[in-house]
Order: structure tokens, then sequence, then C-alpha cells
């Protein structure tokens, strides 16, 4: 009882932080360039979390991440742009808006469920090629269906997305996979990036967790396509390529395959870094697919490996730090005898 | 125009396409057999072929057959060194890194071409190299001389690879690596030179189907690897991973499918034909048309 | 009653019979010893009992159950749950975790708390967690390994390793254990020690087990009856004492031992 209470204040204590930035953003007190920065950070995370759990947790390969936040983009949008489809015309505003997000992610959800199953069933790379494939078909899609606006892209969404909403968003989406994978049905998917053979010969059913997964990694990656929709007030094919989905990989890559701190800290990186390089964009990605070499060829874990980053860490790597120096010093004593 | 009449003019653009996808296919599955990684970085490599081409026609004012010849020596030498400094290093490490390597090769080589001057994003016409003519099969099917040519020098370099895989020392040692890593190590056969060699061999095919694939278009452009390299895997897969014929016959039939579907008006879906096949075939039978059963060793 | 029984079990891998006609019978509290060359198809037989492998022919019978026969094959994950686990020849333990998750894995087939109750860490899933915490570390006592239980896997020494795989496989809960030679790699010391455990739990744990081994002495030792298979076939059944004087298993094994003694 006693642990769960410690976790319900810790996830008061960010709210309230969050709310407090928020307030300030309000107060003009952090200027619009910074909250609108901060505000995508924060949906990154919720990105580079999900794809955490396929990628890093599961030991699977998606490449189409964006794909699913594009099909989450889309469904909120036209939900919240056509106030009498699909939901009711009561629902307004605010909580229209809530319900279309939950929406998005569940209808990613369901492509999740439609794309993985096929390729999840079998051993091997094929969801790699199947996500990729299928990030470049919604992409085609979406160029020809005229009520979304084809090509040019949907436009006049109603600005629904502030900071507090998208960190809310990344709060839920950490605390739920984190638990996740603090409990039999996550160490069920670690096991499969383990050893998968062993994992099915101890009865873990391998494809249906994979599956369970990658679906709720796509819920997630679909809500958070909901909320970049309504921050930029509009979705365009353009919005969630390939190129997005390579961006969420590094993110998983920096911060380390399977560590969910590493992941967060990773997305706030590199969107700020973006940011910082937006002088270089045209090298931007050169050197970002450089950097995943060089992480792949000299850290195949990724840069942090599976290690959560913690207080407890710290104060650890501080320990070895100092009985390494302390041996050091023995050894000179030991010498100089 | 008959229906029979438009099937045989599908059938005929279907499989000068068709010999393009499994010309690449076959550097897929080449690869896949011997070392079991999907290279992402293979339909780049198609991308690159096919501009080393367009310069050598259009700034060093070769030939058609020297300027593909210059391509594909180009690709072969770039496929060496993408495997021994990029995948050599991951070989023994986990497979999703490596996996992650050729995705990261993918986009550098993307944006490489992107950012310089010579290419950049918008897309270039491919020049006319041969006058166009057009020969009539029979009433109301028609190919043009492009597309004998492709097919020819297709069906050319694949005879070509059978010979070399099934004839030539090298080619024995390339099965017998797919085979048996360790066991050919203890043959004595050199392993990293026989894995050296597969990724020249797969690399100039894809730059050969590079150039003839932007001879049919006439275009050449940054991205032309994405789509057609999903295809070719495709095309792998549906021949069944890793086997020679196999990448043959899958390319074959996706070309036609896909000449099928844009005729029957859906050229929309054209691109969402081989996708669909892939799931269909992961449904049905993942280890593709040829393949075997083989179960991972315990 | 027979526990397991086997019918014609025949795997083909292209052209070649790894096994064929494999048929065997164990009862209730048995422990029976499977012999053979290198090659002999030992492991394929394992496989295939486990579901890893699909048998070409044949027909496997689990406690009055069909696991496998010609109109269907459970899966692997099935299987466990219906009651048999195995340990791998080369060990394949979740080298990366800890021993205790180890063992806690394996308990998963147990877990009644959903989804949900993952996600929110609802109180039945406290509950149920500290009650999997609890069995894991009972039986890494037995084992003697809870004192390690914040290691990770990988760095056990092998003879630690190939304890825990067991620990492992019979937190399934299993009613046949196919240990697939344990005690390779161990000396003689260790070897006798396992043997020493394996007969305990054997009692502990009301199991049925099928043991791979090669060391003559410790399969003559504690088999009470034993299977020998060589090139894919059954060439003899019995007791330790009967396989000793069987002319076919001193060709086929025993072959150069005996020709030097």
């Amino acid at each position: 009882m006693n642990k769960r209470f410690s976790a319900i204040l810790q996830f008061m204590l960010f709210l309230a932080m969050g709310y407090a930035v928020q307030m300030a953003m309000d107060a003009g007190m952090i200027n619009r360039y910074y909250s609108h920065v901060m505000t995508v950070m924060a949906i990154f995370v919720v990105g580079a979390v999900s794809l955490n759990l396929i990628n890093g947790i599961c030991g699977q390969f998606s490449l189409g991440h964006a794909g699913f936040m594009a099909v989450g983009a889309y469904t909120s949008a036209i939900i919240t742009k056509n106030p009498d489809l699909i939901l009711p015309a009561m629902f307004t505003g605010n909580v229209r808006f809530v319900l279309a997000t939950l929406l998005g992610g569940m209808m990613a959800a369901f492509v999740g469920f439609l794309v993985g199953l096929p390729s999840l069933r079998l051993r091997g790379d094929y969801l790699a090629i199947v996500t990729l494939g299928f990030g470049e078909i919604i992409r085609i899609l979406l160029l020809n269906w005229d009520f979304v606006g084809g090509a040019s892209g949907y436009f006049g969404l109603v600005r629904h997305t502030n900071f507090f909403a998208a960190f809310l968003l990344s709060l839920i989406t950490i605390t739920i996979i984190r638990n996740f994978i603090d409990s039999s049905h996550g160490r069920a998917c670690i096991s499969i990036r383990e050893d998968e053979i062993a994992a099915e010969t101890m009865g873990v059913p391998t494809t249906r967790y994979k599956v369970i997964a990658f679906v709720i990694a796509s819920f997630f990656a679909g809500t958070a396509g909901s909320m970049m929709a309504h921050l930029t007030q509009m979705v365009t094919p353009a919005s969630f390529t390939f190129i997005l989905s390579i961006e969420l990989l590094l993110m998983v890559v920096l911060g380390g395959l399977g560590s969910i701190t590493g992941s967060i800290g990773a997305a706030i990186f590199l969107t700020y870094a973006a940011e910082a390089l937006r002088a270089f964009r045209a090298y931007r990605m050169i050197l970002y697919s450089l950097l995943l070499i060089f992480i792949m060829l000299f850290r195949p874990k990724g840069l942090l490996g599976t290690q959560e980053l913690s207080y407890g860490l710290l104060k650890e790597s501080f320990k070895l730090r100092a009985r390494w120096q302390r041996k050091k010093k023995d050894g000179i004593t030991a010498s100089a005898e | 125009m008959t229906i029979s009449q438009q099937i045989l003019q599908q059938l005929v653009n279907g499989i000068s396409l068709g010999s393009v996808y499994a010309l690449m296919a076959l550097g897929y599955t080449m690869v896949y057999g011997i070392i079991k990684l999907i290279n992402f970085a293979h339909g780049e490599v198609f991308m690159i072929g096919a501009f080393v081409g367009f310069f050598s026609i259009t700034k060093l004012g070769m030939g058609f057959f020297p300027a593909m010849f210059t391509a594909m020596i180009f690709c072969a030498i770039l496929g060496i060194l993408m495997e021994r400094l990029a995948y050599r290093p991951l070989r023994n490490a986990h497979r999703m890194a490596a996996l992650m390597t050729a995705v990261g090769l993918s986009m550098l080589f993307q944006n490489l071409a992107l950012a310089h001057s010579w290419i950049g994003a918008s897309a270039k016409g491919f020049p006319q190299v041969f006058p166009l003519q057009r020969f009539q099969l029979m009433e109301n099917v028609n190919i043009s001389s492009d597309r004998i040519l492709t097919l020819v020098i297709a069906i050319f370099l694949m005879i070509a690879l059978q010979f070399i895989v099934h004839k030539t020392i090298m080619g024995k040692a390339m099965r017998a690596v797919s085979f048996d890593k360790d066991a050919a190590r203890l043959m004595g056969i050199n392993v990293d030179k026989t894995i050296s060699f597969t990724f020249a061999l797969g690399s100039s095919l894809a730059a050969a189907a590079g150039v003839l694939f932007a001879l049919n278009y006439g275009i050449v452009v940054y991205q032309m690897g994405l789509l057609p390299g999903l295809k070719a895997f495709v095309a792998a897969v549906l021949g069944g991973i890793g086997i020679i014929p196999g990448a043959m016959v899958g390319g074959l039939l996706l070309g036609i499918t896909e000449s099928a579907v844009s005729a029957a008006g859906g050229s929309m879906f054209r691109d969402a034909v081989a996708f669909a096949a892939l799931i269909i075939m992961l449904l049905v039978k993942p280890t593709g048309l040829f393949g075997k059963n083989v179960r991972e060793k315990v | 009653m027979a526990v397991l029984e086997t019918t014609d079990l025949t795997i083909r891998f292209g052209g070649l019979t790894a096994v064929s006609k494999f048929n065997i019978s164990l009862e209730e509290g048995e422990l029976v010893g499977l012999i053979g060359p290198n090659g002999a198809g030992k492991t394929t037989a394992f496989n295939m009992l486990t579901g890893v492998y699909q048998p070409s022919e044949g027909a496997i019978t689990f406690c009055d159950a069909a696991l496998c026969s010609a109109v269907k094959a459970l899966q692997p994950f099935q299987i466990t749950r219906r009651g048999i686990a195995r340990t791998f020849q080369n060990i394949r333990l979740f080298k990366e975790l800890s021993v205790l998750d180890n063992v806690k894995i394996a308990y998963h087939q147990n877990v009644k708390y959903g989804l949900l109750s993952a996600f929110l860490h609802t109180a039945r899933y406290q509950a149920e967690e500290v009650e999997i915490e609890e069995k894991a570390l009972e039986l890494l006592k037995i084992f003697a390994l809870d004192t390690k239980k914040a290691e990770k896997a990988k760095n056990l020494p092998y003879g630690e390793q190939r304890r825990l795989e067991v620990a492992r496989a019979l937190a399934t809960n299993p009613k046949l254990l196919l240990l697939d030679e344990p005690a390779a790699g161990m000396n003689p010391q260790e070897t006798q020690q396992l043997m020493d455990l394996i007969n305990f739990i054997r009692k502990q744990f009301s199991l049925t087990i099928l043991l791979i081994e090669h060391d003559m002495a410790l399969v003559m030792g504690v088999c009470e009856r034993i299977y020998v298979l060589d090139y894919g076939k059954v060439i003899a059944h019995g007791t330790p004492a009967e396989i000793r004087r069987n002319p076919k298993v001193i060709e086929a094994y025993l072959g150069e031992e005996s020709a030097s003694a």
C-alpha cells in the first residue's frame, strides 16, 4: 500500500509541477516560442517512450511509428473539425478534443493490431519492413483522400493542445508503460527480447505479447499524433513521414534500448537540438543517420543501455568511483612499499 | 481493344517492370541468405547506381552500356565498403544493431544525395539514349525498345549470376557460407571475402536495375530507391527470402500484378499492391513460394 | 498410467530423417534416461516433445490428452502450460536479467491479474506480485541460489547457471521435466550434487523426469529405465543392467569403450 501511495504522490507532484509551468506560460513568464518547444518535447516523449516499448523492451523492430501518429492525428482531426461526425454533437470544446484523442489512439491501436498480427507471428525482421511499408502506404492513401484535403492537408483545427495537456499525456504514458514493464505481463515481453525460444518454453505466448506491446505502443503514438495535430492546428501527409519515425528511433537508441528514462532524456535533448540546429537543417538528417550508425557500431544497446537513470544509479556510480579511486591510491601506496 | 489484348499488354509491361524488381530482389535475397540481414540501404544503392549512370552519360559523355558498367563497378565497391565498415563489426552483435545500422545507412545515402549540389531535391530527366521505337507484337499489344532492352539485359544478368553461383569457386563458397558459416570456415573458405563478394555482386545488380529503371521512367531523383527497394524486398519474400530463383520469380510476379492493378484503374493503389501482397504472403506462407520450412536450431 | 506416450514420432528435415518411429512411454514418477551417440537425435526428440519442432508424423499423448497428432499440434507455450518443462543443452537463460526475474518469468502462466491491473498497479497486482516473489525465492532457496537473486544470470558460474535453468523449469509447475544434459561441463563433485538435487526435487514435486546425459556412470546410476537412440531410432530400452548387456548398445555406443577394455 505504501508503495502505491508514494507512486500516486509522485504522480501528483509532477502534475502540479506541469500545472505551475503552464501558469507561468499563461502569465507570459515563458515566451511563446519556448512554450511551443516545450510542448513539442512532451509530445515526443510520448512518441519515444512508446516506441521504446516495442524496440527496447520487447526487442522487436518497428520503423513506422510516425504512421501510427498520422492515424491518430487524422482520426482526431476529423472528429474535432466535424461537430457531428463519429461523436455526437453534444461533446464540444476540450471534452471533444480529449475524446477525439482517445479515439485517435484507439484507431491507431486497431491499425497496429492489423499490421502487427501477420508480421509478429513470425520470428525475424519482417516487422521492420512491414511497418516501413505501412508508413508509406498511409502517406499515399492520405495524399489521395480528398475529404482530409489530400496533399495540401487538413487545416484550421482549433488549438486545443497546450503544454499542460501534452505534459499530462506524457506523464500518463510514462506511468502506464513503466507500470506495465514492472509486471508479469511486462516481464513476458522482456523475456521475448532476451530469448524468444526460452520464453516460449517457459509458457509465455510470445506472439500474443508481441502484439500486446505493439498495440499499446500504437495507441500512445496515436494520442501523440492527436496532440501534435491540435498544437500545429493542421495535419498534412508530410507531417508524419519516415523521417519522423527515424527521429523517434534515434531518441530510443540514444537513450538506450529498454531505458524509459533514457528515452525521455533523449526526446527532450533531440527536440532541443533540432531547434538549436535550425540553421543547419539541410544537414540535420545526415548528422542523425551518422549518429545512429555510430551509436550502433560502438554501443549496440544504445548510448545508455537498458540502465534506468535514477538517484540510486547516480549514488552507485559515485560509490564505484570512490572505490576505484581508493583502489588506485592503495595501488600507489602498495607499489611505493 | 479486347480484354485478352489488354491482359497481354499488361503482361508485357509487367514482365519488363518485374525484371527490374527481380534484379534488385536478388541483392536482398543474397545478402539475407548469407548474413540474415535485411539490407535497408539496398534501395539507396539502386538510387546511387542510377545517378552514377546518369552522370556518366551527361557529364562524362559515355554511351549507355559503358555508363551502366561504370555504375555497376561503382556500386560493387560501395557495397564492399558498406559491408566492411558498417556491417562486419556488428556480425556477432544483436540482430537489431545491424538492422538499425542498415536503416541509418539508407538515411545517410538519401540525405547525402539530397545535400549534394549535383543531385538536390528536384528530379532530373534521364536522357533518351536510344531512339524510342515501338514494336507491335500483335494488334493493340505494343512493346517499346527500352522495355525490350531492359528485359534482355535483366535476363543476361540473371543468367550470368546463375553461372557465377553454380559454376565458379566463389559461387560454391557463397552457397557454403550461406548454408553454414562455421562449417564453411572450417573447410578453409574465407568467409569474410565471400560475404564481401556477395555484397559486391548484389550491389552491382542493384546499380544495373537503377540505370534500367531510370531509362524506362526517364527520371532520376534522390528518393527513387525507397519504393522500388520496398517492392524488391517484397518480391524476395514472395519467392522465399534467401532463394535466388525465388527472387526472380517473385520480381516478375510483383511486376505483373502491379501493372494489372494500375491497368484496372487503381493506379493510385499501385504502390499499395506490393504491401498487400507482403501481408497476404506472411499470413499464408511466410517462407515464400519456394521456401522450405526451416526452424531455428535449438 | 503412462504420463507420456509417443507413437511413431518421426521428423524429417528436407531429405534427412532425423528421428524415425520414436516410441517411448513414461510411467508416473519414473526417472528415465535417453542416451545415444552424438547426432543420434536426442535433442530433436526433446524439441518435438516440447513443440519447438513439429513432427512430420506420429502422435504425442500426455496425461491422456493429445499434445500433438496428425490433426493438431500445440504451441510450445501451450505444452508448457499442460505440464512439460525443459532445460536446454546450451543453456538458454535470460542472460541480462536477474536470477530472480528468470524464475519470476516462469510463473507467468499462473498470473491472474490482467493488463489493466498491470497498468495501474492495483491492489490485486500488489498481492499477486508479492506471492510470486515469495514462491520464486522459496524455489531459489532449494537450489541454493537465493543469496544471488539480484545477480545477472550471465554472471553466475557455469554450474549455477545450470541449476538456475532447472529451477526456472520447475517454476512452471510441471508434471514432466525434460533435462537436456544437465551435468554437461560439471566436475564429478558438482555432478553428484546435481544428481542428489534431482532426486530430491523429483520426490518433493512428485515429478516424472526424462533425462539426456552423456555421463554413462551417472545415467546408469540414477535412471530406472533407459532408452537408447541411434541414427534417429530407438535401438534398445530396459533397465540399466539390461542396457549394459545389450549387444546392439555396446556396438552403437559403448563399442569403443568395450573394445579398449
